[in-house]
């Protein structure tokens, strides 16, 4: 590998942007593939595939036996509540891979003990959202049931292009919630975006239960929904 | 951290360190996982930086094959040509380390330069 590829690389890694290296197994040239260029390389449909899964591996093309080396950044999971659900949903995710960070602005709900080995952030999502850089490969649920909290979280979330938002609460109350947002300058184009009631229409009664089925949802956006434009 | 989340930030080290080591003069060649069959113990894409003092830093196999795959980079390194390994890990030492996983890995080698 070229000292220049392998810089470019990690900077890339560093940015958390996605980038595959295409190694030609015959002959060993190599190439980067940054995220942003793949709808014009002439691989696009395998390297789209592959950036898709997150996974590595080698491929027959026009250029010959290739492998790629995928280099996707970690999801991350923000979630507004350190509520009942959190407690379940956080070391949950986190199996799943992802990054875990809970802001909730009261304390008593937001602590060690009730969170162990999680990244807390105790502050108002105003504060606490913004140098948390939400990127395409983070998704972001409000689950406090209070609009205090949630309205700016979510309005937050929606200005980034987080790959999931999703938003506790019944038809009801996302209606009111809509309504709200709606008056304080969100397009309809924007509020679509938000999965409420969130998860998956599992019959889920638990608050573990309820995890599942938004780990279920975020899951299916992250692998089945085609890759956002940078 | 998830173990998941170490993985990565492995991964990161790995390939910084392959940069760094290059940038500071040594010898480099770069080991990656390129294929696996059965239950191999790291998956497709895991990497392995080794220098010229045999110096490494990663994991391909878990711990059976650095050994070899390490040596092999030597000769990487001093002819500058990529070269593509085979490993069986369902061998005795496999299991010896509690990877009875009967796997087989094809690692690529290549120098960085």
């Amino acid at each position: 590998m070229k000292l220049a590829i392998l810089s470019a690389l990690n900077a890339e890694r560093a940015a958390r942007r996605p980038v595959v290296v295409v190694t030609n197994i015959e002959s060993g040239a190599q190439r980067l593939v940054l995220g942003k260029d793949i709808g014009g390389d002439p691989l696009r449909d395998v390297l789209e595939k592959h950036l898709r899964s997150g996974k590595s591996g080698t491929e027959e093309t026009p250029e010959g036996k290739v492998f790629l080396t995928v280099h996707v950044p970690a999801p991350r999971l923000v979630i507004t509540g350190a509520v009942h659900i959190s407690q379940a949903l956080a070391p949950m995710a986190r199996l799943l891979g992802y990054d875990v960070t809970i802001v909730d602005p009261r304390t008593a709900f937001a602590s060690a003990e009730r969170f162990p080995d999680i990244r807390l952030i105790a502050e108002w999502p105003d504060t606490a959202l913004p140098p948390l850089n939400i990127d395409r490969y983070t998704a972001f649920v409000a689950l406090t049931h209070d609009p205090k909290i949630d309205d700016p979280a979510l309005r937050h979330a929606l200005a980034s292009d987080c790959f999931y938002v999703g938003a506790l609460g019944s038809k009801k109350t996302h209606a009111r919630r809509v309504e709200r947002l709606k008056a304080q300058g969100l397009s309809d184009a924007d509020l679509a975006r938000i999965h409420a009631p969130i998860g998956l229409s599992i019959g889920a009664v638990s608050p573990p239960e309820i995890a599942v089925s938004i780990l279920a949802e975020i899951t299916a956006r992250l692998r089945q929904a085609p890759e956002p434009k940078p | 951290m998830t173990t998941e989340a170490n993985l990565l930030a492995r991964d990161d080290e790995i390939l910084k360190a392959a940069e760094d080591w290059r940038k500071a003069g040594r010898d480099v060649a770069l080991a990656t996982v390129i294929e696996t069959w059965g239950s191999a113990p790291r998956p497709v894409g895991s990497s392995l930086v080794i220098d010229g003092e045999g110096n490494f830093l990663g994991s391909v196999s878990g711990g059976c094959v650095e050994g070899a795959v390490v040596t092999e980079a030597l000769d990487v390194i001093e002819s500058g040509k990529p070269k593509t390994l085979e490993f069986g890990v369902a061998d005795e030492t496999a299991w010896k380390v509690g990877l009875s996983c009967g796997g087989t890995i094809r690692v690529l080698v290549e120098k960085v330069e």
